[in-house]
């Protein structure tokens, strides 16, 4: 009997932190299945040359428009069929996807700077930083996304990286609304006292107080907006006035494919539904760890 | 309240300004806007001669409030390639966008309301995940591709529905399904997450344990106090859609406001790109305003906070 309070703290203590968060990780299969379709297309993306032989350029007049593989008449070289220039379809689909994590990751992190910066010095230092901050980011919010990209897009021409950067420049909103009020919360507590009391400079009260406490709301926002950019690079590009053909854009696909989608709808439900899988898998893994990070947040 | 009042006015005013310069210089940014209208073969002189037509010799301060100046009693200069009257150009097609704007709005509230609603009332339900499934869906499926594919089914296949075109009101009901359907996640994810913090509250266990029925106290006492975040992010989303009605417009054609920003990008019609900027803008400031307004009026703690 005496040494059952002893067998408590330990049965107590084995349940680690570390632990506590994997059993919440792997019980959470919105967060399973968004990473496990996330690791894949990034797979795809990544060896993108050792799955298909083809190149996504190589135009093949003689051979346009080749169904995909389950329907009749279709070439067993092109898998997913090939276009209206006869380039293979699954080629242009596997190198397309290094475009769309190329700008997802890219622009979340410029915009993700710009707004941590912008919201955490809000957050941090609140009076006069915070107005003119709060005042830019209304700013931005007013600023119309889609026309003002556009706008841009058409003026310095279409170009993987004029699209990274006027959607980081523009995507930056929700990252200093969200760092603002998590800094907001965190600042006045005891912690963040204790390190000015003993003469801490702003900097490492910033870097090593506030910023390991707010990480994973800036991991959540980051996943969001990146499947926010993936989306209007697409939409850009569908628009004419993203990235300029040949690349292989999967909006891009779907603007082409358009003209023929009457008698060939695969043409824009292959490069759709990648798409659409793709930020799915996205949103999925960021709502699921704010649901294993921030229990209380769910909704 | 006036305090409060005047205060957000002021931001708005300041927003509004801000926007504006911004739009101003965007495109101004790109180089001269002379040699871009006059064309592959003008000569020197040519440029020069619609350098001065248009006052592109003068500095760009002096262009900037020469152009603010007349903004704002309502002359946005001649549209390059319409030759006309930019302000008649948008008058004209903003209808047809406030039009799909509004169905859009009201589309999205009417699925998603009584849908969190329902979600929130049985959690972890069939009703609450096929709501979640649809928020998710909504969330990852890109506006455009959604646009084509109804098109397929309704346009080609089951030839129910119009294409393109605005003339009746059959020609709205896709635009309407798609842009709305943009919003509604958003609306429902808080409308649901709302009523499920209210349904906890102290009040609507008394109103229970005094003996009203539950739809009584489902409407009448949580939904009430629930919908209030609810309506100022639909005025805010409102104010997205607007913006992003151009991604819709261009599919359905439908000759609206957006449909003509994307027209006129690709044309280079520098005065029509800048007015409708500064117009969605406003439409957006104008919005918040008003919501904000209205929620400091319904809600005191927000004008003293």
């Amino acid at each position: 009997m005496t040494d059952t309070p002893t067998q408590t703290v330990e049965s107590i203590i084995t349940v680690t932190p570390g632990a506590l968060l994997r059993r919440r990780l792997f019980g959470h299969y919105g967060l399973l299945f968004g990473l496990a379709i996330l690791v894949l297309v990034a797979a795809a993306a990544l060896f993108a040359p050792l799955l298909t032989d083809q190149s996504p350029y190589a135009q093949d007049l003689s051979a346009r428009m080749k169904p995909p593989f389950w329907m009749a008449g279709s070439d067993p070289s092109h898998l997913l069929g090939t276009d209206q220039l006869g380039r293979d379809y699954l080629a242009r689909l596997l190198y397309g996807a290094r475009i769309s994590l190329l700008i997802g990751t890219v622009t979340a992190l410029i915009s993700g700077v710009i707004g941590t910066a912008l919201g955490v010095a809000a957050g941090y230092f609140g009076g006069k930083v915070d107005l003119a901050a709060t005042f830019l980011i209304n700013v931005r919010l007013a600023l119309p996304v889609v026309l003002v990209s556009l706008a841009i897009v058409a003026l310095f021409g279409g170009s993987l990286q004029i699209v990274i950067l006027v959607l980081g420049f523009l995507l930056w909103d929700r990252f200093a609304i969200v760092m603002r009020s998590s800094v907001m919360q965190i600042r006045g507590l005891e912690y963040v006292n204790a390190a000015k009391a003993i003469g801490c400079s702003k900097t490492r009260i910033v870097l090593s107080e506030i910023m390991p406490n707010v990480i994973n709301n800036l991991i959540v926002v980051m996943t969001l907006e990146m499947a926010h950019a993936i989306l209007l690079e697409a939409a850009l590009s569908f628009l004419g006035l993203g990235v300029q053909p040949p690349t292989p854009s999967w909006g891009l696909m779907i603007s082409e494919g358009k003209e023929m989608m009457l008698f060939q709808p695969w043409l824009i439900t292959i490069p759709g539904i990648a798409l659409f899988l793709l930020v799915l898998a996205i949103n999925l893994l960021g709502d699921g760890l704010r649901d294993v990070t921030a229990p209380e947040a769910k909704g | 309240m006036l305090a409060f009042a005047l205060k957000r006015l002021g931001l708005a005013i300041l927003v509004t300004f801000t926007v504006s310069v911004i739009s101003f210089s965007l495109l101004h940014l790109s180089g001269d806007p002379a040699t871009s209208l006059a064309g592959e073969n003008a000569t020197a002189a040519d440029i020069a001669a619609i350098s001065r037509q248009y006052g592109f010799d003068r500095p760009l301060t002096v262009q900037y409030t020469d152009w603010l100046w007349k903004a704002l009693h309502g002359d946005f200069g001649e549209s390059y390639y319409f030759k006309l009257p930019v302000a008649d150009l948008i008058a004209d097609r903003l209808s047809i966008t406030m039009t799909l704007g509004i169905c859009a709005i009201s589309f999205a509230l009417l699925t998603a309301v009584p849908l969190g609603v329902a979600a929130a009332v049985r959690p972890n339900s069939v009703v609450d995940r096929t709501a979640l499934f649809l928020s998710v869906a909504g969330q990852a499926m890109p506006s455009f591709w959604f646009g084509l594919v109804m098109i397929v089914i309704f346009s080609i296949k089951l030839r129910l529905l119009p294409a393109s075109g605005s003339e009746t009101w059959r020609h709205f009901i896709m635009p309407t399904v798609v842009l709305g359907y943009y919003a509604m996640p958003a609306i429902m994810r808080l409308t649901r997450a709302g009523m499920l913090e209210v349904l906890n509250a102290d009040y609507i266990r008394t109103a229970r344990a005094k003996g009203a029925g539950a739809g009584r106290v489902l409407f009448k006492h949580a939904l009430r106090n629930a919908i209030v975040p609810v309506v100022s992010l639909s005025a805010v989303q409102m104010g997205f859609m607007l913006g992003g009605s151009v991604v819709v417009e261009a599919i359905f054609s439908l000759h609206g406001a957006g449909y003509l920003a994307w027209e006129s990008i690709g044309r280079h019609d520098l005065p029509t790109v800048q007015a409708l900027i500064l117009i969605f803008s406003c439409f957006y400031i104008l919005f918040t305003l008003l919501s904000d307004l209205a929620n400091a009026w319904l809600d005191p703690r927000i004008r003293v906070g």
